[in-house]
């Protein structure tokens, strides 16, 4: 078993591209759920709405790429708005089934064969992303070394001896640009949420009624949230899009939302970089279990007839399951997260 | 796979679109019966043999489908036929999709093009082919979603005549929609008893649906019994697992005092437990019972109708109406109603709240595996069957009442007789987009449903 190689997988995920969306995906969910108690299980369909909204405003009507930006945008917000006048009002779980049914219709309505010809159906679509690489300050031909990191034909290859981190040039450009959007959202995100009006969201959380009594208006407040979790959603399916070069509808299954969540409350909701912890340690342990169980079974240190090859995402899926049932038993707050902020209730 | 999907969807909508227009475009001269065979991956199927009975049984036709698995059978005259597909004479494998090998056609001036939908039965050990682009390593998380591009349930679909009837058409969606309600209610009581009881919203109920599925699935396949004795064992299984999810988790939360949303988002994660340990068993692959897969149905002019569908919407009305004068004037079932009243005031007058609770997620497991057996009869076993019905249920469950056991039985049935009707107009492929509309739009209407009352939504 090549546990160099393992590890180095493992370690390079946990901070590359893919890690990024989730956690971009997490924040905006932290600030939904995390701080204003919202239980948004459609953030799949927030992050489809950015990336549909580029992909279909690019490829399909022409549009330049920042267009295809702002489209993605204008279609989160119209999405929390639909969402979000009808059930706001209502109880939380309301809210949780209402999102869940919009995320579904929407995945349905993405591979639809009706408007085939403009989303590709069950295909998707692609060929949006070469302005996005086109900015890429990366080098795709460039060779150079210095010190334990090294550039060998456009691939950065970092060297800790035990572990290296290995990126192409695009995950370079997708990295940067990720990272300084993690940071850019981060601190807007702390801002809001230590202001006065973050103050207003957590007191909604912890009691609505007495934020009400307060001369409040707590539906105002509560669609903000859901707005401002939104876009950031949006801008988790932005990264998604041009991370792959392509869109397909089946990838914003709710159970896309539910990783969101694993990783909300594994880093610790309602703590600011709670979801960057989480979202480096589940894709990292995804990649870990992944890898080296495809590696177990290549070196035949796992017998075939235990388990095969086709097996072991559902596996690691299940293993991701059953850690989360159990991190919500037993340490419901995360590894961040303080245990009074997690007492919600449904009222 | 996708791209198989993809143009068995095509072809799917191009039969859709195509109504209107081939009638009138065919050349008026010559009267029969056509069509093209092919498998949801386009292959072309040559050599499938097709009957043409009359109205009185005697065969006026046969034909054999060429290398380009186009057939065509003239007929002498207008009239109403009945076009036989062989299945035998298919490819191993290979079976026709909503399991109505027979179609009856009304011809009358023109050819008429017959399809017949394949699909399929696969090898459950076959790996799905992989046409994604070479897989970089951070892809391997579409392995789950990637695996499941499968149509989505179609199947009930009623047969795709070009041309056919409008009235038939509705009177057997109509019939379709009704099986198709009673199975969601089978699901349903569970998880409006469950929300009743405990206030829990469980996101896992619909992968009891397919617990309930594979359990079937395990006995009548591995085991070898009679699917009628699997499906008692399905149940069993059912409302022992629903009895020991009680006993070893959500009795045990409620006595820790874990708040209902930490409670919902472990139910997510039940739910995913119980997919991917399906998905680690059986595959994605659909996978069949060994009866009542290919049955002839019973053709009464205006309807046709499988016997499968009538015997199980019977069984599951026959449950439904049970459960419903159990509820009513057994003293376990007004013990319930009165803990899904107020638990409190339910416990202070003697009722053992827990052992009431630990009831209802044992029965509403049972119903909810039932369920999944009677779905599978028509539809086989896929591991994400249930993910998908879980919708239907919620939309059911909140258009009669978030919490009431009638109310969900009455949404049940509308919102299985919505998705099929709506076939009508929309294309099938959209059926669910629309009970699910229906949702959102009870939401900013009646939120409290159809009975609920008005206080439980606070």
């Amino acid at each position: 078993m090549d546990w160099h190689f393992i590890f180095s997988q493992a370690l390079t995920q946990a901070i590359g591209p893919t890690m990024l969306i989730y956690a971009i995906a997490a924040i905006g969910l932290n600030v939904q759920f995390g701080y204003t108690g919202l239980l948004n299980f459609g953030q799949a369909a927030f992050a489809a709405m950015g990336a549909y909204g580029l992909a279909l405003a690019v490829v399909a009507f022409g549009f330049p790429f920042w267009w295809g930006i702002l489209i993605g945008l204008v279609a989160a917000v119209g999405m929390a708005l639909l969402l979000g006048i009808p059930t706001l009002r209502l109880r939380a779980d309301y809210l949780a089934i209402v999102t869940i049914a919009a995320a579904e219709i929407v995945r349905r309505l993405a591979r639809a064969t009706v408007w085939a010809e403009y989303t590709g159906g069950s295909d998707g679509m692609r060929g949006f992303s070469e302005p996005f690489f086109a900015m890429s300050p990366y080098n795709p031909d460039a060779n150079w070394q210095f010190g334990f990191i090294s550039m060998e034909s456009g691939r950065l290859i970092v060297d800790f001896g035990i572990v290296d981190l290995q990126y192409s040039s695009r995950d370079l450009w997708i990295m940067t640009v990720g990272w300084i959007l993690v940071a850019i959202i981060l601190v807007l995100v702390g801002l809001l949420v230590h202001s006065p009006w973050g103050r207003v969201l957590k007191g909604i959380r912890e009691d609505e009624e007495a934020v009400r009594s307060l001369g409040k208006n707590v539906f105002a407040y509560k669609m903000q949230a859901l707005i401002i979790g939104g876009l950031i959603g949006a801008i988790a399916g932005f990264t998604f899009a041009l991370s792959r070069a392509n869109v397909q509808p089946d990838t914003f299954s709710t159970d896309f939302t539910f990783y969101f969540y694993v990783v909300l409350i594994l880093g610790g909701a309602a703590r600011l970089f709670g979801p960057i912890l989480g979202a480096a340690i589940f894709w990292g342990l995804y990649n870990l279990l992944a890898q080296g169980l495809s590696q177990g079974i290549r070196a035949e240190v796992i017998p075939p007839g235990l388990l095969n090859s086709t097996q072991v995402g559902p596996l690691v899926f299940f293993l991701l399951g059953l850690g989360m049932v159990l991190l919500l038993i037993f340490r419901p707050q995360g590894i961040l997260g303080d245990r009074r902020e997690l007492m919600l209730d449904v009222r | 796979m996708r791209r198989a999907v993809l143009t068995l969807s095509a072809v799917l909508a191009g039969l859709m679109l195509g109504l209107g227009v081939s009638s009138t475009a065919q050349a008026q001269d010559e009267i029969g019966v056509k069509g093209t065979l092919k498998d949801q991956e386009d292959n072309l199927i040559a050599g499938a043999e097709i009957s043409v009975t009359d109205e009185n049984g005697t065969e006026v036709g046969t034909a054999t489908s060429a290398d380009d698995g186009t057939w065509s059978i003239p007929l002498e005259g207008p009239g109403t036929y009945i076009v036989a597909l062989d299945e035998s004479t298919l490819p191993d494998g290979l079976l026709v999709r909503n399991a109505r090998p027979q179609l009856e056609v009304d011809v009358s001036d023109a050819m008429r093009t017959v399809l017949f939908p394949l699909d399929t039965e696969l090898d459950p050990n076959a790996q799905p082919p992989d046409d994604e682009e070479p897989a970089e390593d951070d892809d391997a998380e579409d392995e789950p979603t990637g695996a499941d591009d499968e149509v989505e349930p179609e199947d009930e679909i009623a047969p795709e005549i070009e041309g056919a009837a409008d009235t038939t058409r509705a009177v057997s969606l109509l019939f379709s929609g009704l099986h198709f309600g009673l199975m969601i209610a089978l699901a349903a009581v569970g998880l409006s008893m469950v929300f009743g009881t405990t206030g829990l919203t469980n996101f896992s109920h619909g992968d009891l649906v397919t617990f309930g599925a594979v359990m079937a699935l395990l006995f009548n396949v591995a085991v070898g019994v009679p699917v009628w004795v699997a499906a008692f064992g399905a149940v069993a299984a059912g409302a022992l697992f629903g009895w020991l999810q009680d006993w070893g988790l959500w009795s045990r939360l409620r006595n820790r005092g874990t708040g209902l949303v930490t409670m919902m988002i472990i139910s997510i994660g039940m739910a995913l437990l119980i997919r991917f340990g399906t998905l680690f068993f059986t595959g994605a692959a659909r996978q069949r019972y060994t009866q009542y897969v290919g049955q002839e149905p019973w053709d009464f002019g205006w309807l046709v109708i499988t016997p499968k569908e009538v015997y199980t919407g019977l069984i599951a009305l026959a449950i439904c109406t049970l459960i419903g004068l159990a509820m009513m004037f057994t003293r376990l079932g007004k013990a319930t109603r009165a803990v899904a009243d107020n638990p409190s005031l339910a416990a202070s007058t003697g009722i053992d709240v827990g052992k009431v609770i630990r009831l209802v997620w044992t029965i509403g497991a049972a119903l909810a595996a039932l369920a999944g057996v009677f779905l599978s009869i028509n539809d086989g076993v896929k591991f994400d069957m249930g993910q998908h019905l879980l919708l239907l249920v919620f939309a059911a469950v909140i258009l009669g009442g978030l919490g009431t056991a009638f109310g969900a039985f009455i949404g049940a049935i509308l919102i299985g007789v919505f998705v099929q009707m709506s076939t009508l107009v929309v294309a099938p492929e959209l059926k669910y987009v629309g009970a699910l509309a229906v949702l959102i739009l009870i939401m900013l209407t009646r939120p409290q449903g159809i009975l609920g009352r008005r206080e439980r939504i606070g």
